[in-house]
C-alpha cells in the first residue's frame, strides 16, 4: 500500500501547498498507551501524518482545546496504567508458586491485615482523586469549547441528505445567499456558526482537525462553532451510521485566506451564463430535456429541483458523490451511467446517455464553475 | 407446606444418606429417558449445558461475521463484501454478541453453578428454566434463518429511529431485530428471577449473605440489574414494533413523536447491559484468583459493596452515549463525573485482586492465566473509558474506531477472558474431565496476543479519524496498513477459539480425569462429584463459613449436612433470605414436555406478529392452552405432597 502524499494529490487534484504539514505529537504519545503500541505505532504514525482527517492535528481553536485535553488525559492514564501494572506485575513476581493441593492459608482470615488495607485505602483514595482531576479537566475544556465567540460569525447551514451534505450560506441578502453541496468554503479566522438539519434518518457532522461532532437529528436543529487557524483541506465525514451508503458521505471544509474565500463566494453568486459553444449547449439541452431535472438545481435554467445536489457550480468542487470519486470527466461519467455500481442504495438512478451525448453532458457540468 | 413446628430445628444428622436412599435421589431427580425426556428435561445442569452449548455456537457465528467484517476492511475500497451484506453483517455482530450471548452465556453459566454453590439440588423454577432457554433458542434461531434468507437486520444493534423505522427500513428486517429483542428480553428477566430466588431462598443452611460465594453475588447483582434494565428495551423495541406495524408514531417527529425518544429508552438499558456482562465477569475473577492464590480473597465485604456500587452507578450514565446530541451543559456534567465514578468500584475490585495475588502463593495454570490478561486489557479498556466519559474528547472519538477499540477492551477482556478462564476453570465440574493444559497455554497465548494486535490499533485508527461501521474507506492517512494490521490480529483470534473447540472436545473424552476439586477450591461445588450426580448433593452441605471446604468443617456438636429431606419427591430446603435458616420444605415440579409446547406456541405468537397483527390476538388460544397445561394440578402429585407434609 502506498501512502505518498502524492497518491492523495492524484485522486483528489489537490495542489501540493493545500496538504497540511507533516504532524506531530499525538501519534507518537499514543504508542505510550501500551507496549502493544511499539508494534504498531512505528508504521502508523508515519501513514497519519498527513492528518487531514485527524483528531490530532487540529487547525482551530475547538480541536486544539479537545487535543489538549487528551495529552493530558493520555499522560494520567498512561502513568496510572503503568503504575497499576507494575504493582500487578510486582504481586506476580513476588508471590511464591504454589499446586492445587497447597493448603490454602486461611489465617489470612485471622490476622489483621492492616498494611494491606492501608494500601488498598490509600490506591482507592488516590484513584478518586486522580478522576476529580480529570473531572476538572473535562469541564473546563467544555466550558473553554462553549466559550468560542461567534461574533461576527460565518452562519451556515447544513442539512443532512441520505448519503449527502447540502450547504446554505446565510445572508441578510437572499440573493447573497449561497447553495452548495458536500464541499465547505470558510475564510481563516473567522469564526463559523453551523445550523445542523437532518433531511431523513440522524447524521453526525464530524470534521475531526477542526472540532468534535455534533448529531443532526430529524425534528430537532442544533448548532456548533468552529474556526479554522490555519489554511488548508480538512476531510468531513458522517459519523452516525445513516443508512446502506454510511461510507460515502464525506465533505470537505477548505480553509482560505479571506480574499480568497470573498473570491470563491463571488464565484458561486453568480449564474452560470448560457454557454455558447456548441458542445456545451448540447450538453445544456440534454440535461435540461432528461429526468435530471427531476432532482437537482441549475441556477440560470429551468431545472430548480432540490432532491439532490445543486449543481449550480459542480465543475468547482474536489469531488462527486460525497466523497466516492474525484471530479474529472470520466469519474462524472461513470456516476451518470452507473451510480449503483460506485455508492450501491443511493437515490440517483443510472442514465445511460450515447457516448457523444454523455461527452456533451459531463463537458457542460464540469463547465460550471 | 411450612414446617409444623417452626420452632423445632430441622431434622438433622451426620449419618450420610445410604446407598439405597443415594439411588432413589438419582431416580427421582434425573431427566426421563427418550426423545419426549429430551423435550421435557428440568435438572439445572441439563438445562445449563444446553444454553452454555447455545450461547457458544451464537459465539462463534457472532465472531465469523466480525472476521467477514474484518476481511473486508483489510484494505480500501476492497468488494469482498457489499454495503447491503456488510451492514447485516454488523448489526447481526452486534446483536449476536450482547443479546445472543454475552448476556446469556454468563445467565447461563450461572444456571449450572449458582444451585451447587449454594449447595441446592435445583434452581427454582426449573420449569420456568426451561422454559426460558427454549425462548432463548428459538429466538436467537429465528434471527439467524431470517439472516440466512438474506432478511437480516441491518439497522445496526442499536436500531436507532428514523433509520430502522418504517419510512428508512421497509421490509421485514428491523422485525425480526426487534422481535429478537423481545425473545431474548422475555428469557432474560425470567432466567434473572430464577436466579435472584436461588440465590435468596435456596441456599444451604448456615449460607448467610455475608457467606455468599463472589461469584453468585455478583450474578445476583446481575439479575436485579436485568430486572430494572431489561424492561426498558422491550418498550423500546415493542413502541418500535407498533410504528413498524400498525402506524403508531412514538418515533415519528412529523406526528409529534420523537427520535431521540428511543435513544434514552434504548441507552437505559443499553449502558447497563454492558455492566451485566461485566459484573458476571468480576465475579469469575474473584472466584479464580483466590483458588489459585491459595487464599481468601482479600476484601469479602468491600468487593459486594463494589458490585452492588457498580450496578447503581450503571444506571446513571447512558447519557455518555449521546453526547453528540444536544445536551444541556450541566447534564453533560453529571453524566461525565457518574461515568468517571464508576471507575472507582472497580479499582476497589483491582487492589483488592492485587493485595490477594500479593500475599497468596499462586498457581499459574490457564483460568489464572486468562485471569491476568483480564488485568491488562480491561485496565486499557478502562483508561480509554475515562476518556469517552470526557465529553470534548467523547466528540472527537465518539463513533469512531476508538470506542470500537474501547468497547472490545471491556468486553472481550472484562467479560470474555475472564468467561474462558472460567470455562478451563469449570470444565472438570462440568465433565469429569481436566482440559489440555499445553493446548490450553496455546489458546491463551493466541488470543492474548491476537486480540491486542486486532484492537490496538484501532484506537490509532479513531483518532486518526475513521469512524465505525463503514463498509470501507478511501486509500488515506494509514488506514490501510491498520486495518490491515488488525484483520491480522482477527484471524488470530479464530485461531485460538479453533484452538480451543478442539480442546473441549477431546477433553471431554479423554482428558485427565478431574475428581472432586481439581484446583482445590472452597466452595461448595467442589464438595460433589464432578459432574455432580442428578440430585447435586447426597446430602445437603450445613455451612459454616465463607470458604466452606476451607475451613467450614463443623465444631464439636454441629451437623456437618441435612438430613430429612425426602428421597421420592424432589423436595429441597427453603432457607431464609437473611441467615439462612431451614424455614419451608416445597416439593419441586416434575420433568414436563409443556414448557417445551409452551415456548413453541410462544414462538408461533411472536414470530406472527411480524407478520400480522393479528397473530397477536389468535396466537393467545395455543399460549393459553399450554400454560393451562402447565399449571395443571395432577391428583397424584398433590397426594404425595400431601403425604409428605403429614410425615416429614
Amino acid at each position: 500500500m502506498r501512502f505518498a502524499p502524492a497518491l492523495i494529490v492524484r485522486r483528489f487534484g489537490l495542489p501540493h501547498r493545500r496538504i497540511p504539514a507533516m504532524t506531530r505529537a499525538g501519534l507518537p504519545a499514543a504508542a505510550g498507551l501500551s507496549w502493544v503500541a511499539s508494534a504498531t505505532a512505528a508504521p502508523a504514525s508515519a501513514g497519519l501524518g498527513h492528518g487531514w482527517q485527524d483528531a490530532l492535528n487540529s487547525a482551530g481553536p475547538q480541536a486544539a482545546h479537545i487535543q489538549d485535553l487528551w495529552r493530558l488525559m493520555l499522560w494520567m492514564c498512561s502513568i496510572v496504567f503503568a503504575l497499576v501494572l507494575a504493582a500487578f506485575l510486582l504481586a506476580l513476581w513476588r508471590a511464591p508458586r504454589s499446586r492445587p493441593d497447597t493448603a490454602p492459608d486461611l489465617e489470612a482470615k485471622q490476622r489483621p491485615e492492616a498494611g494491606i488495607r492501608r494500601t488498598v485505602v490509600t490506591a482507592t483514595v488516590v484513584s478518586a482523586a486522580l478522576l476529580f482531576v480529570l473531572i476538572v479537566a473535562s469541564v473546563w475544556t467544555d466550558r473553554a469549547l462553549a466559550r468560542m465567540s461567534t461574533s461576527d460569525a460565518l452562519h451556515i447551514d447544513v442539512t443532512a441528505h441520505q448519503w449527502w451534505w447540502e450547504l446554505t450560506y446565510d445572508d441578510p441578502d437572499p440573493s447573497r445567499q449561497i447553495t452548495t453541496a458536500n464541499e465547505i468554503h470558510v475564510p481563516v479566522g473567522r469564526p463559523v456558526l453551523v445550523t445542523l438539519h437532518a433531511d431523513d434518518v440522524i447524521h453526525s457532522f464530524w470534521v475531526p482537525n477542526l472540532a468534535g461532532k455534533k448529531d443532526l437529528i430529524p425534528g430537532r436543529t442544533s448548532q456548533m462553532q468552529f474556526r479554522a487557524d490555519r489554511a488548508g483541506v480538512f476531510r468531513g465525514q458522517c459519523a452516525e451510521f445513516c443508512g446502506v451508503q454510511h461510507a460515502w458521505m464525506a465533505f470537505d471544509v477548505d480553509a482560505m485566506p479571506p480574499a480568497d474565500y470573498e473570491a470563491w463566494a463571488a464565484a458561486q453568486r453568480q449564474t452560470p451564463p448560457a454557454p455558447s459553444d456548441p458542445l456545451l449547449a448540447r450538453g445544456r439541452q440534454l440535461f435540461l430535456s432528461s429526468t435530471c431535472v427531476m432532482c437537482h438545481n441549475v441556477a440560470g435554467t429551468t431545472a430548480s429541483a432540490r432532491k439532490g445536489p445543486d449543481l449550480s457550480h459542480v465543475g468547482s468542487r474536489r469531488t462527486l458523490a460525497a466523497g466516492a470519486l474525484p471530479n474529472d470527466a470520466g469519474s462524472l461519467a461513470a456516476w451518470i451511467r452507473d451510480p449503483q455500481k460506485i455508492k450501491p442504495g443511493n437515490n440517483m438512478p443510472a442514465h445511460d446517455f450515447a457516448p457523444d451525448d454523455m461527452k456533451a453532458l459531463v463537458a457542460w457540468l464540469e463547465s460550471l464553475k | 407446606m411450612t414446617l409444623r413446628d417452626a420452632a423445632a430445628p430441622v431434622d438433622v444428622n451426620d449419618v450420610p444418606p445410604s446407598p439405597d436412599q443415594v439411588r432413589s435421589l438419582v431416580r427421582t431427580w434425573s431427566d426421563p429417558p427418550g426423545w419426549l425426556g429430551w423435550i421435557s428435561a428440568l435438572n439445572h445442569k441439563t438445562i445449563g449445558k444446553r444454553f452454555l452449548c447455545t450461547a457458544f455456537g451464537f459465539f462463534i457465528l457472532g465472531g465469523l461475521l466480525a472476521a467477514a467484517m474484518r476481511l473486508q476492511l483489510a484494505r480500501p475500497r476492497n468488494h469482498l463484501v457489499g454495503p447491503d451484506l456488510y451492514d447485516q453483517l454488523f448489526t447481526m455482530h452486534g446483536t449476536t454478541m450482547m443479546f445472543l450471548f454475552a448476556v446469556p452465556v454468563m445467565q447461563a453459566v450461572s444456571i449450572y453453578l449458582v444451585p451447587l454453590m449454594v449447595g441446592s439440588r435445583t434452581i427454582a423454577f426449573p420449569r420456568m428454566n426451561a422454559f426460558a432457554y427454549w425462548i432463548y433458542l428459538f429466538g436467537g434461531a429465528m434471527l439467524y434463518v431470517a439472516f440466512a434468507l438474506d432478511i437480516g437486520p441491518d439497522a445496526g444493534w442499536f436500531a436507532y429511529v428514523p433509520l430502522s423505522g418504517p419510512d428508512y427500513s421497509p421490509g421485514k428486517r428491523v422485525d425480526f431485530w426487534a422481535q429478537m429483542i423481545t425473545f431474548t428480553e422475555l428469557s432474560g428477566l425470567l432466567e434473572a428471577i430464577i436466579l435472584i430466588v436461588t440465590v435468596f431462598k435456596l441456599r444451604a443452611p448456615g449460607m448467610t449473605l455475608n457467606r455468599v460465594p463472589l461469584f453468585t453475588w455478583s450474578m445476583l447483582v446481575t439479575a436485579f440489574m436485568v430486572i430494572f434494565a431489561m424492561p426498558s428495551v422491550m418498550l423500546a423495541s415493542t413502541a418500535l414494533i407498533t410504528d413498524r406495524l400498525v402506524g403508531t408514531h412514538f418515533y415519528n417527529p412529523a406526528e409529534g413523536g420523537d427520535a431521540l425518544l428511543w435513544q434514552h429508552l434504548f441507552w437505559f438499558f443499553g449502558h447497563p447491559e454492558v455492566y451485566m456482562i461485566f459484573i458476571p465477569g468480576l465475579g469469575f475473577v474473584s472466584t479464580i484468583v483466590p483458588t489459585f492464590s491459595r487464599r481468601p480473597i482479600h476484601g469479602y465485604p468491600a468487593m459486594v459493596i463494589a458490585l452492588i456500587a457498580t450496578a447503581f452507578l450503571a444506571f446513571g450514565l447512558w447519557v455518555h452515549h449521546m453526547f453528540a446530541t444536544n445536551v444541556p451543559e450541566l447534564g453533560k456534567g453529571f453524566f461525565t463525573a457518574v461515568s468517571m465514578m464508576i471507575a472507582i468500584p472497580t479499582a476497589v475490585q483491582i487492589w483488592c485482586w492485587i493485595a490477594t495475588l500479593w500475599t497468596g502463593r499462586l498457581n499459574f495454570r490457564t483460568p489464572l492465566l486468562f485471569v491476568l490478561a483480564f488485568f491488562f486489557i480491561l485496565l486499557m479498556g478502562g483508561m480509554t473509558g475515562l476518556m469517552l466519559a470526557a465529553v470534548p474528547l467523547d466528540l472527537q472519538v465518539h463513533d469512531t474506531y476508538f470506542v470500537v477499540a474501547h468497547l472490545h477492551y471491556v468486553l472481550f477482556g472484562g467479560a470474555v477472558f475472564p468467561l474462558f478462564g472460567a470455562v478451563y476453570y469449570w470444565f472438570p465440574k462440568y465433565t469429569g474431565r481436566l482440559m489440555s493444559e499445553k493446548l490450553g497455554r496455546w489458546n491463551f497465548w493466541l488470543m492474548f496476543i491476537g486480540f491486542n494486535v486486532a484492537f490496538f490499533p484501532m484506537h490509532l485508527l479513531g483518532l486518526a479519524g475513521m469512524p465505525r461501521r463503514v463498509y470501507t474507506y478511501p486509500d488515506m492517512q494509514g488506514w490501510g496498513r491498520l486495518n490491515a494490521i488488525s484483520t491480522a490480529g482477527a484471524l488470530l483470534l479464530v485461531v485460538s477459539v479453533a484452538l480451543f473447540l478442539v480442546n473441549v472436545w477431546r477433553s471431554r473424552r479423554h482428558g485427565e480425569v478431574a475428581g472432586n476439586n481439581p484446583w482445590g477450591g472452597a466452595t461448595l461445588e467442589w464438595a460433589t462429584t464432578s459432574p455432580p450426580p442428578a440430585h447435586n448433593f447426597d446430602a445437603i452441605p450445613v455451612v459454616y463459613s465463607r470458604d466452606p471446604l476451607w475451613d467450614g468443617a463443623p465444631r464439636e456438636g454441629q451437623p456437618s449436612h441435612v438430613g430429612g429431606l425426602a428421597v421420592g419427591q424432589r423436595e429441597v430446603l427453603v432457607t431464609t433470605l437473611l441467615d439462612a435458616e431451614p424455614d419451608h420444605r416445597p416439593v419441586m415440579p416434575n420433568p414436563s414436555p409443556w414448557p417445551f409446547l409452551g415456548a413453541i406456541a410462544t414462538t408461533i405468537l411472536f414470530i406472527g406478529s411480524i407478520f400480522t397483527p393479528w397473530a397477536v390476538v389468535w396466537g393467545m388460544v395455543p399460549v393459553a392452552i399450554t400454560l393451562t397445561a402447565w399449571f395443571w394440578p395432577r391428583k397424584r402429585d398433590a397426594a404425595a405432597h400431601l403425604a409428605l407434609e403429614q410425615q416429614p
